[in-house]
């Protein structure tokens, strides 16, 4: 486009306009499954001119005639860096150059297996998969390579987008072994590489769609065109399985640009991944429907939720934690200890509920042809929004095709598929495509909230200052009641992160779960549980000291006991969930939780910081497989009000595959931890959801965050842990143990600054 | 009709004249590289340039950008090639890269005012630029590298 050339954009033309420029407005798509660093024009003419395929041995790795390797990422792209990372893991243990490999962007397809981008899982539950699947391959290209040289296949080496024979110092490129290595039958296993011969394993490595990012060219939900498409705004009822009363929508309907005003079925308990209802507007943009859903004039009945009030559930999870509830976790007599102890301390704990808030708020295109979906979707699990949305269709899951684009964040909001379905179910209402388009209100509305939570937390101390018992109450609605409404009580999942699991050197622990029913839907946010146990637990222990006239380092050692490993009996209990990990595997290990926390303490100049006049706490917490220590050093802001000046964190995450990622993952857990410790609350009155915009639901800015986040890695070769959830949950409770350093105040409901409306 | 210019091309725009910019670039003229976050002028995320200064496109009308030059992410560089820009790769600031654009537009346009800004001059300009990733640490570094202070 030359600078100067004139456009005439009319809305008439550019809709006529998007039915022949399919290659242009794909840009934006195929951006995605492109190397990065090219231009997007550029990368999407080499996209066509690819060499044919000539070796595919499974879903993961294609090897073309001209030997360019291309590696599906089948996790969902969040701002975790997985494409920078799980890549190139299958290219150093293929023996292709890193630099050079291509990444595709995976459908939802069952063929790549768990596709579930959350938990922390793509590295640690595939490391030694995705490991195999490139041996696989790796194994193939070596037994052609032997069979032409005539020598054994054990001394060759695949590395480069080659393979070498170390004793004739001959190689064949993997461009010429490739068509022969399609005709091999695909072995079952593959023996893997040493973990040393992983040469970019554990670097700083490249961001692949650094440029694409800088640039505009990598390309969200929001950001997909195909030809004839419309955009949806939807009008969604303020309160849980609540349902349109009355609709006029003769005002919507005038609104210029408005074409359909479409009617969306009320779900039906338990509320799942189901669309809410509600009414869209469907237009020729965003602005249209976004004025048209302004102008219906609609009315809601509320449902059997509209009683619900966050601040009198408050006090209802209060008095849960005040009396005795379901018993999940005991060793000795907790309640005998504490009926002889020579001092008791309690303290009780309240966490709102809080939301996701990605930047980029949900948004999917669908367009529906006959017994065929075809959707694009910032979708954190796409099987399973390919799942809903056939059946909500019904039509049979393999006539839909999932596109994953960039996330502009997940943090598990996108985790669930409720607005995928509704383009799926408003694209095939309208007859033409339709992306629906959330706005900032209705993510902020309508979540699936991080739980609200009371804990009561009690110690019993002998005449010593030694904790002699230590019983923790919890009452919170559980994720599990919004796919099973039943339940009123934290699943064996919820309380394994970070109570049950929790290493204790005290003779009697007593943990019991008091009643709490949901009233709006409950989901996954970042670290999900542990955001209010490790606040609960690690507040606590730095309370202790302070009763006790102990540091609190010292305290903590001592509470969680020497360096040793913990078994479900050790813990009182039968078994332990473990992330879904055997246990044999990631063993609850003490004495990691002591590297982390000596290193973090020195890194931060624990020892000094009293002398020096420095405010410090510490948390440190394993979540997800992982060990992560935190210290946050504190002072007084001009207007006397803390400010977080800096802060240290240790991570012993097992094997890292891309240190340089791993660390902007601890450094954005930190500041987004900050806004649930600060700013974070969703309040509910009469059902409805309180808060509707960055105004009430304020984030961290830049103002606020720490001048200065240090970061230790531990170097490890043990299997990998979790990284993106696990750096969140030590946060606040470091945040306000040095609070508390520098102001003696504890602060034990949440957030610490009330959203100024 | 509205003319309009962005990154150099004028553009007869039909559409009313109230119509955020943020829409009439992403849905009417196709440049998505500007993201929609609030709607409100709270996130930033929708951050271009109107004859050089910083503006939120979600809450300017297209009346107020007729006749000025507009400049999105799309043409703040031929080629990704402005110094906030390499820095941002350099320093691998993005996550997930969605508010980046407008974390980026406002940054340029401190620095035409404000070439070499100390950390508080780039937390004041950048206060409106919210990033959920958390990325605000290695935000102002890359201003500092871009502006070579």
């Amino acid at each position: 486009m030359t600078p100067g050339r004139k456009i005439e954009v009319t809305r008439r033309s550019f809709l006529r306009g998007l039915g022949t420029a399919t290659a242009g407005l794909a840009l934006g798509w195929r951006v995605l499954d492109t190397a990065s660093a090219a231009p997007v024009a550029r990368a999407v003419s080499a996209g066509h001119a690819a060499s044919p395929v000539v070796f595919a041995p499974n879903p993961f790795i294609q090897i073309g005639s001209d030997g360019v390797v291309t590696i599906v990422c089948h996790r969902s792209e969040m701002g975790q860096g997985i494409r920078s990372s799980l890549p190139v893991l299958l290219a150093d243990e293929l023996g292709a150059d890193p630099a050079k490999i291509k990444v595709v962007q995976g459908d939802g397809d069952e063929k790549y297996g768990d596709q579930n981008t959350d938990g922390s899982t793509s590295i640690r539950k595939f490391f030694e998969p995705m490991r195999q699947v490139a041996a696989t391959a790796r194994t193939m290209l070596i037994s052609v390579a032997a069979t032409r040289w005539h020598v054994p296949a054990a001394r060759l080496t695949a590395h480069d987008d080659a393979v070498h024979d170390p004793a004739t110092k001959q190689s064949l490129p993997f461009a010429a072994l490739a068509a022969a290595a399609a005709a091999l039958p695909v072995p079952k296993t593959a023996k893997l590489r040493p973990q040393k011969e992983l040469v970019h394993v554990g670097t700083e490595l490249p961001l692949r769609d650094g440029h694409a990012y800088v640039t505009g060219q990598a390309a969200y939900a929001a950001d997909i065109r195909v030809p004839g498409m419309l955009t949806a705004v939807i009008a969604h009822p303020p309160v849980v399985f609540g349902k349109l009363a009355t609709l006029d929508d003769r005002r919507a309907r005038a609104v210029p640009g408005v074409r359909h005003i479409i009617k969306l079925p009320a779900p039906t308990p338990p509320a799942g991944p189901q669309p809410l209802g509600g009414v869209a507007v469907v237009a020729d943009h965003t602005y249209a429907a976004m004025r048209g859903r302004a102008a219906l004039d609609v009315t809601w009945d509320a449902g059997p939720n509209g009683d619900y009030d966050s601040a009198r559930y408050t006090d209802q999870l209060l008095a849960a934690v005040r009396a005795p509830g379901e018993l999940v976790r005991k060793i000795g007599d907790a309640e005998q200890a504490l009926a002889g102890a020579a001092k008791i301390v309690t303290a009780e704990y309240v966490v709102p509920h809080l939301t996701h808030s990605p930047m980029e708020p949900p948004a999917a295109l669908a367009r529906v042809d006959g017994d065929r979906c075809e959707v694009w979707a910032c979708s954190q699990d796409p099987q399973d929004a390919r799942a809903e949305v056939a059946k909500a269709l019904g039509i049979p899951k393999e006539n839909v095709t999932l596109h994953v684009t960039f996330l502009g964040g997940g943090f598990g909001r996108k985790s669930i598929p409720d607005f995928v379905v509704e383009a799926a179910l408003v694209a095939k209402a309208a007859g033409v495509p339709v992306r629906v388009q959330w706005t900032r209100d209705d993510e902020i509305r309508h979540a699936y909230y991080h739980t609200h939570s009371a804990q009561a937390l009690t110690a019993g101390l002998d005449a010593k200052g030694k904790v002699t018992a230590w019983r923790h109450r919890l009452a919170y609605p559980s994720i599990s009641a919004t796919f099973a409404p039943d339940k009123q009580h934290p699943s064996d999942g919820e309380l394994g992160q970070g109570v049950l699991d929790l290493p204790l050197a005290i003779p009697n622990v007593l943990v019991q779960t008091g009643a709490a029913p949901q009233h709006i839907r409950i989901g996954w946010m970042r670290s999900v549980n542990n955001v209010q146990q490790a606040f609960a637990v690690q507040s606590f222990i730095a309370e202790l000291a302070h009763e006790t006239r102990r540091d609190p380092r010292d305290m903590l050692v001592e509470i969680v006991g020497p360096a040793r490993v913990i078994s479900p009996a050790d813990q009182g209990l039968d078994k332990l969930g473990n992330y879904g990990q055997p246990i044999t595997v990631h063993p609850i290990d003490v004495g990691r939780f002591h590297r982390v926390l000596d290193k973090v303490t020195q890194a931060a100049g624990w020892d000094r910081a009293k002398k020096e006049g420095r405010a410090l706490g510490l948390a440190v917490h394993r979540s997800f497989l992982s060990y992560i220590g935190v210290v946050t050093e504190v002072s007084k802001n001009a207007r006397g009000e803390p400010r977080i000046d800096q802060a240290w964190i240790t991570a012993d995450c097992g094997t890292i595959i891309n240190a340089e990622r791993v660390r902007s993952q601890l450094e954005g857990a930190f500041v987004f931890a900050m806004t649930s410790a600060l700013h974070g609350a969703i309040t509910v009155k009469r059902g409805a959801v309180e808060q509707r915009n960055f105004r009430d639901y304020p984030l961290t800015r830049i103002g606020e965050a720490p001048r200065k986040i240090h970061i230790d890695l531990i170097a490890s070769d043990g299997p990998p842990g979790g990284v993106g959830e696990p750096g969140v949950p030590p946060v606040a409770p470091s945040i306000f143990n040095a609070i508390f350093a520098l102001t003696g105040e504890r602060v034990r409901t949440l957030p610490f600054r009330k959203a100024q409306v | 009709m509205t003319k309009l210019t962005v990154n150099g091309v004028a553009h007869d725009v039909d559409a009313d004249d109230d119509m955020p910019l943020l829409w009439v670039l992403r849905d009417l003229i196709g440049l998505t590289g500007t993201k929609y976050g609030c709607g409100e002028a709270l996130c930033g995320a929708c951050t271009v340039h109107l004859d050089g200064r910083a503006v939120r496109s979600c809450v300017t009308p297209l009346r107020r950008a007729a006749n000025h030059a507009v400049t999105t992410i799309e043409g703040l560089s031929p080629d990704g090639g402005h110094p906030l820009q390499r820095a941002w790769v350099e320093l691998g600031v993005p996550q997930c890269g969605f508010c980046q654009a407008g974390q980026i537009m406002t940054a340029a346009a401190l620095l035409a005012e404000n070439p070499r800004p100390s950390d508080d001059d780039i937390d004041h300009s950048l206060a409106g630029n919210l990033c959920r990733c958390g990325t605000y640490v290695r935000i102002r570094a890359a201003v500092r590298k871009a502006a070579g202070v």
